[in-house]
């Protein structure tokens, strides 16, 4: 057990550098063999699956494997074991989906898929919208905040030319420039203003508030409550989808901006005009690209559940 | 280097090994530890822990499926997994300490590789004998008795393997359910699968690989090696009291080593201890025995192979007694190994008794950081995870703490309550409001609490979290 000084006597392999000798333990048989067996299935796997090169492609294999293939059937085979539920979401009476635990969790899961997948490039990731694109989180909707509204606007979409019933067909905000003078223009700027309850010339305001009467009150109301406060007191609100009378006028007593609440950007939406367009997704309008009726369903049921929904 | 040398074989047959029946202290010590720990790996998964209705009754269990790890009284979530990293990391100190204590003890004893390798080498003993009758039907002709015999060998450890294999995955589902679904075909093919894997490795480990597992495969012996020092007390020979060994009656000017072969007929590992330290012995103490055995035999004192310290080395040449084991034991190394361990244990045992009931997660959505609402009120909203540890649903009440007014509204539930589900976690979502132009809604940050309430127990937990106002 002393420090060891001699070389063990197992011999060495020969090889001598600088009198650097190297010993031989040999390694078992077995190990060369399992090394052959390697080199063996290494040559089969080429054959088996896809990995010679050639000017194109690659060898595809016999087995005929494909990475894309196998993502295609894992899809499939999540397609397949939802497709009850899928059915079930196509036809379902969205008044009652809340009330279907499970359908309604997988309605909202499916739609977080399709929102992010088709909607979120305006209307935000989280939903929260941008200039000109609503947000769909706050308690102002346009075009109505019930689950069966919003997935009617999903459907055919606002002011687009592919669906019929598509709303707000002549409902756009005009541009006002050279209908009304530019004093006049600052007139309803300022009474706007009053109206959402912000700081306003009183005086300049007073003014505005008739011109506001003449021009503007047919769409947004007489007190600024936007068009669908102003149809939902006078029309059955349980059925407002069939409804042409929405224009989608904003309300403008409150504190919700679609393009700005400031007096440069107000002024410029009445000089300018406005007129925001949404696709239809239903696929009887947009047959590439376009959402089944569970899909619609099921991003309906996902936007109606982030907190705004009515 | 010259073309006439012919180079010597890289690669050699294995030298197959017949360990020889051995009794002896050690021996005796080795086989309660076999069962000791065989027994509990066969027999844990079948203990009952009555956990109420809605909790699984296995004393140990790991759910995968529903993400929870019972061990009797205490039941691991996946957010606390450090308790396994914990134990991992005690494990690992307690294999240094005893590692730098007593060698490769850890290989010698407690080794599945080394206990069911032992169980093996036991059934092959039942079966076709001791050691020379082993070595006479390895050289003989394949006739129907050498049929017989290494078939029943073979059927005997597919057994053991089938057994080893199927305790494991009563581990992982309801033993009694799985046991009765596996005899009658309806357990799920991964059962299946698991057990003939592991049955096909313990067969082959334990049957055919044996010592080559230790030496080519396994990388415990390499680091084992910075572990040690003179102290370590390791299985060795005393050259000193042996050399120069040889047989015969007359031992003038001869050691006590009477060159019998019995410590190299019983090693495990095919090895002869008296060429001293080698990378093969996994220190298991059969040859101690085998040794003490001859000695007494021959009239000689024991010990002539024995566990040893490198530091006695020396004084024993000079014939000095060897120091005390405690000294070895005891040194620097060895006392920061059971320090460090002791500290882990401990803060284990303390984050075990500190840990909740209920908890709570609050994850501020950030996108967007808030709401304008048409009156001008500013919303916030969290997701917030709720864990419930007790085996039934419990109602939780949602509150939270500001300096300034902030209000409070659950996605989907009527008022602040909750029912969270038995041992289970439930996410809701949760809307804190500030009204028009209140402090809240017109700065840009205001830290406040949420703070939830086990109903019926009167629990609570507090999350501290931000309100993220317009700023203006």
């Amino acid at each position: 057990m002393s420090k060891q000084t001699e070389k063990p006597d197992v011999g060495t392999t020969g090889h001598s550098w600088d009198g650097i000798e190297e010993l031989n333990n040999p390694l078992p048989r077995w190990w060369v063999w399992v090394f052959y067996l390697c080199i063996a299935w290494g040559i089969w796997y080429t054959i088996a699956y896809p990995a010679w090169p050639g000017i194109k492609d690659a060898t595809a294999g016999y087995l005929g494997y494909s990475t894309r293939g196998e993502v295609a059937a894992d899809i499939k085979a999540v397609e397949d074991a939802n497709a009850a539920l899928t059915a079930e979401l196509a036809s379902v009476d969205l008044a009652t989906l809340a009330d279907n635990a499970e359908l309604n969790q997988f309605a909202v899961n499916a739609g977080g898929a399709v929102f992010r997948a088709n909607c979120s490039q305006c209307h935000g990731s989280g939903a929260a919208g941008a200039k000109g694109y609503p947000n769909l989180l706050d308690d102002e909707w346009l075009w109505g905040g019930r689950i069966d509204e919003i997935a009617y606007t999903v459907s055919h979409g606002i002011r687009n030319e592919q669906s019929f019933d598509a709303r707000g067909f002549g409902g756009e905000m005009p541009a006002f420039d050279g209908v009304l003078a530019d004093e006049e223009i600052d007139a309803v700027v300022a009474h706007v203003l009053a109206l959402a309850g912000e700081d306003h010339d009183a005086a300049l305001a007073e003014t505005g508030a008739t011109l506001f009467l003449d021009n503007c009150a047919a769409c947004h109301g007489d007190n600024g409550e936007g068009s669908l406060a102003a149809t939902r007191s006078y029309e059955d609100p349980e059925d407002l989808i069939a409804n042409g009378e929405m224009t989608g006028a904003p309300a403008l007593n409150n504190k919700v901006w679609l393009f700005g609440g400031d007096a440069a950007t107000i002024r410029e939406s009445i000089v300018n005009g406005r007129a925001g367009v949404m696709p239809a997704w239903n696929e009887d309008f947009r047959p590439a690209g376009g959402l089944t009726r569970a899909e619609v369903n099921a991003v309906a049921a996902y936007v109606h559940q982030l907190g705004g929904g009515q | 280097m010259s073309s006439s040398e012919t180079p010597p074989p890289l690669y050699a047959a294995r030298e197959p090994v017949f360990p020889r029946r051995v009794s002896g202290k050690f021996r005796n010590l080795k086989w309660w530890i076999m069962l000791v720990t065989l027994g509990i790996y066969y027999l844990t998964p079948w203990i009952r822990w009555d956990r109420g209705p809605e909790l699984p009754d296995q004393a140990v269990l790991v759910d995968m499926a529903g993400r929870r790890f019972f061990f009797f009284w205490i039941e691991i979530w996946p957010h606390e997994f450090y308790f396994i990293a914990g134990l991992l990391i005690m494990a690992g100190l307690g294999l240094f300490l005893f590692t730098s204590a007593m060698g490769r003890v850890w290989c010698g004893y407690t080794c599945p590789q080394t206990v069911w390798t032992d169980l093996f080498i036991l059934v092959e003993r039942w079966v076709e004998g001791d050691r020379n009758a082993r070595v006479r039907l390895w050289n003989a002709k394949w006739d129907a008795r050498k049929v017989r015999l290494r078939l029943t060998k073979w059927v005997l450890w597919a057994l053991i393997g089938l057994a080893t294999g199927g305790a494991w995955v009563f581990y992982f589902t309801d033993a009694p359910t799985l046991f009765v679904n596996l005899l009658n075909g309806t357990a799920h093919p991964i059962a299946y699968t698991t057990m003939f894997i592991l049955t096909a490795t313990t067969f082959f480990f334990g049957g055919v690989a044996r010592e080559q597992v230790c030496i080519y495969a396994c990388p415990w012996p390499r680091i084992q090696a910075a572990m040690m020092d003179e102290d370590t007390i390791t299985v060795a020979y005393r050259e000193w009291r042996g050399e120069p060994r040889g047989k015969g009656k007359n031992r003038d000017g001869m050691g006590d080593c009477i060159d019998c072969m019995a410590c190299v007929n019983v090693c495990p590992m095919g090895i002869d201890i008296r060429n001293g330290q080698q990378m093969e012995c996994i220190t298991c103490a059969l040859c101690i025995d085998a040794c003490d055995d001859m000695m007494e035999k021959i009239g000689k004192p024991r010990g002539l192979i024995d566990y040893i310290a490198l530091k006695d080395e020396a004084r024993e040449r000079e014939g000095e007694p060897p120091a005390p084991v405690i000294k070895h034991i005891l040194r620097p190394r060895t006392i920061l190994y059971t320090a460090l361990w002791s500290l882990v244990g401990l803060g284990l045992v303390f984050a075990l008794f500190i840990r909740p009931d209920i908890d709570m997660t609050v994850a501020p959505v950030r996108n967007p950081t808030f709401i304008v609402q048409s009156d001008g009120t500013v919303r916030n909203v969290y997701d917030i995870r709720l864990r419930n540890k007790h085996g039934e649903a419990r109602p939780f009440g949602m509150a939270l703490n500001s300096d300034t007014p902030l209000s409070l509204e659950i996605e989907g539930a009527d008022g602040s309550l909750v029912m969270v589900p038995a041992d289970e976690m439930r996410q809701i979502r949760v809307y804190v409001d500030a009204g028009p132009d209140s402090a809240a809604a017109t700065m840009d940050r205001t830290e406040f609490t949420f703070w939830v309430t086990d109903l019926n127990s009167n629990e609570r937990a507090y999350t501290n979290t931000v309100f993220n106002g317009r700023g203006n």
